[in-house]
């Protein structure tokens, strides 16, 4: 073998390598997340550079919240994407405002190292008639997820260590939560509810306008025990329970109101009666009845498991001991009247 | 799940037919496509069976304008049986909901469940076993209940915050209730009124109430025919109520304390005219019963009245002659303890109940025909 031979033998062994530790990056698209189709696979997005292994594409940021939805105890795995050239807009402490084209992105897995196992992915995506949200459920190879409209059940053992039969939620039980005067909004990226370091992050590389006022308001949950209880159970119920229990939404009927910008104790649940929760009530009277957990009709129904009294109604099937405790520290700590 | 899909992929217009059989679900359905039918091939012969239901809090949930739901049946659903919300424009035609095991407080709680919507049609539909209201309208507008069958539920036919009502020639029995026409505090739509009861059969409404004690139809007393609670404007006209033991019709303020300055609790301009009583009154589940029943010689005038009202607006009017009398209470919210039973005395209906703009509107019988 001559020198030079040797040499450029070498040289292509040195640019396979360097590829394989950074593949070639190809972009989000974006005629896909604008277009009209429902896409069948999550790949038909290109959100990220190693799908299986989740590493986001260019241009979608990895993100949490402070204090975040709890579903089954499921790692959530949030990521936003903003086309390139477009920028959201900060709207004091409420949700940012995203331009078109914007997709959120949530995957959902459980087990952890080697036995981490991705079970769906939900977007929600931007486009010019409204926001549009699809789950995408994984397969066993765990190469792929596909557009599952009608949702799916599977088994999954919760951190927790139970055994449960894990819902993937169809199209429309996507609504019931994210509905909101009858469209669908994004639900989490609040100002609030996100970190100040995230967001000026985000205004740093110019994919958001302004730092929002009010960043970091709600308490991040891993940190709740040092929190003061009232702020740490408003925090987890503004973000499990008022995208429904809220005017506009699902269970707007029902008259209770739990968003942290609530301040009327009666819309909160505190000496209210209930209006159509049925055997949901149990033997209970009121809602929240202060200092006393075990008479109110909030924590009665979030301690349950049963359908037809477990609150929420959708994402939940075994219950959140770490959140019923926040609730019930709140409740046994308000004045009694 | 082959259901939910069709549900999720229909486009406005489409009609969902059900073949019969019976249909094990294991997860409640929902719609949220505008100018749907679903269709089965009758509430006898297509049952879609929620007993293993795991999840949602209902059976089927709708969400969108225009749908016709008819001819099919579901058992036993977890939670409430049909729920339509925000759904404008919406006709259930023969649905039979029903929880097999009778009247138990472990069932759902509302069979039929139309809430915060305009424009609705319900005709012959058979619901039995609801923890709360076999057939409930909540929070809205142009209504019409009629044909239908409602039987062994707490409340057999319940109206609630809602506003021009047509409850018309439907047969309640067996619950602990018949009609209810009600107006609540504290909810998002308030000021329930223009509500016509008529030619119904209220009969045998015997069942002990069975509801979770929260609920406010948990105050109702077993043996009540037509109970009024607040509203204006309600008739109740040309029913037959019979065996209603407690009392055939019950016009009363609402019970308890409340905090809402938007709220009224009174009773306002309650006609009640033309109806067929027959055997009510004789085992009244009220407080008292036993002196009671001897000084109106051995059971209870069909119209009971609490005897309170808003200021100078009558709360009640009558045909001279109506049976009937009055706990002639003081204070509204403060129970029963202060009545003293006396004799109904009300003025008469003055002119005939304007009908305009009652009940579901003409385009929604097309539908049907």
């Amino acid at each position: 073998m001559k020198f030079g031979a040797v040499l450029l033998w070498f040289a292509t062994l040195l640019a396979a390598s360097a590829m394989a530790m950074t593949p070639e990056r190809v972009p989000v698209a974006d005629e896909v997340v604008q277009g009209k189709t429902l896409p069948r696979k999550l790949s038909d997005y290109r959100f990220f550079d190693d799908l299986a292994r989740q590493v986001p594409a260019e241009g979608v940021t990895p993100y949490r919240l402070n204090t975040p939805l709890w579903s089954d105890g499921a790692e959530k795995l949030r990521f936003a994407y903003i086309p390139q050239g477009a920028q959201a807009k900060a709207d004091g402490e409420g949700l940012l405002r995203f331009p078109i084209g914007t997709a959120l992105i949530k995957t959902f897995a459980f087990g952890e190292g080697a036995d981490r196992r991705l079970i769906e992915t939900r977007v929600l995506l931007h486009r010019p008639t409204g926001w549009v949200a699809l789950p995408y459920l994984w397969n066993e190879e765990q190469t792929e997820a596909e557009l599952a409209v009608a949702g799916a059940r599977l088994p999954v053992t919760t951190p927790a260590g139970e055994q449960i039969s894990y819902r993937v939620p169809n199209k429309n039980q996507c609504k019931e939560c994210h509905g909101l005067d009858d469209v669908v909004v994004p639900i989490g990226p609040k100002a609030r509810n996100l970190s100040g370091e995230w967001l000026a992050g985000m205004v740093r590389g110019g994919r958001l306008d302004a730092l929002p006022d009010g960043a970091d308001t709600l308490p991040v949950w891993e940190e709740r025990a040092s929190a003061p209880a009232d702020l740490a159970a408003r925090a987890y119920l503004e973000t499990n329970c008022a995208h429904c229990h809220r005017p506009g939404a699902t269970a707007s009927n029902s008259g209770l109101d739990l968003r942290w910008e609530q301040d009327d104790p009666h819309a909160l649940g505190i000496m209210k009666r209930p209006v159509a929760a049925g055997r949901g009530a149990g033997e209970l009277l009121f809602d929240v009845v202060p200092g006393k957990p075990d008479q109110s009709i909030l924590l009665y129904r979030m301690e349950s498991p049963e359908p037809g009294v477990a609150m929420p109604e959708l994402g939940k099937t075994s219950i959140d001991h770490d959140g019923t405790k926040v609730v019930r520290r709140w409740i046994a700590e308000l004045p009694q009247r | 799940m082959r259901l939910q899909e069709a549900l999720i992929l229909a486009e406005p217009g489409d009609e969902i037919v059900l073949g019969a059989g019976r249909f094990t679900l294991s997860d409640g359905l929902s719609l949220d496509v505008d100018n749907v039918t679903v269709r089965g091939k009758g509430m006898d012969e297509t049952i879609l069976d929620f007993t293993g239901q795991k999840d949602a809090g209902e059976g089927l949930l709708v969400t969108s304008d225009g749908v016709t739901l008819r001819d099919f049946a579901m058992e036993n659903p977890k939670g409430d049986g049909i729920k339509s919300k925000g759904a404008d424009d919406i006709v259930y035609f023969r649905v039979r909901v029903r929880w097999t095991a009778g009247p138990l407080a472990t069932n759902g709680a509302y069979g039929i469940y139309p809430v915060e919507s305009t424009n609705v049609l319900i005709d012959g539909v058979q619901v039995s076993g609801a923890s709360d209201a076999g057939i409930y309208v909540g929070q809205s507008r142009k209504i019409t209940v009629r044909n239908s069958i409602a039987e062994a539920n707490v409340a057999g036919i319940e109206i609630e915050n809602s506003r021009d009502a047509l409850v018309e020639n439907n047969f309640a029995t067996r619950n602990t209730g018949g009609i209810l026409v009600f107006d609540l505090p504290n909810l998002p739509v308030m000021g329930g009124g223009n509500v016509v009861v008529r030619g119904n059969l209220v009969v045998a409404n015997d069942t002990p109430n069975f509801a979770p004690p929260g609920n406010i139809v948990a105050n109702v007393r077993r043996g009540t025919g037509v109970l009024v609670m607040a509203n204006d404007n309600v008739v109740i006209g040309h029913n037959w109520l019979v065996d209603n033991p407690t009392a055939q019709v019950m016009v009363v303020a609402y019970t308890q304390s409340y905090e809402d300055e938007r709220y009224n609790p009174y009773p306002r301009n309650v006609v009640i005219e033309g109806n067929h009583y027959e055997r009510g009154g004789y085992d009244p589940q009220l407080e008292g019963a036993s002196q009671l029943l001897p000084m109106f010689g051995g059971s209870l005038p069909a119209v009971l009245w609490d005897g309170l009202q808003d200021g100078e607006t009558p709360a009640l009017l009558a045909k001279p002659g109506t049976p009937g009398w009055s706990l002639n209470l003081t204070d509204q919210g403060k129970g029963l303890d202060a009545a003293q039973p006396g004799p109904l005395e009300v003025g008469r209906p003055a002119s005939p109940f304007d009908m305009t703009g009652i009940g579901a509107s003409a385009e929604l019988d097309e539908r049907i025909k």
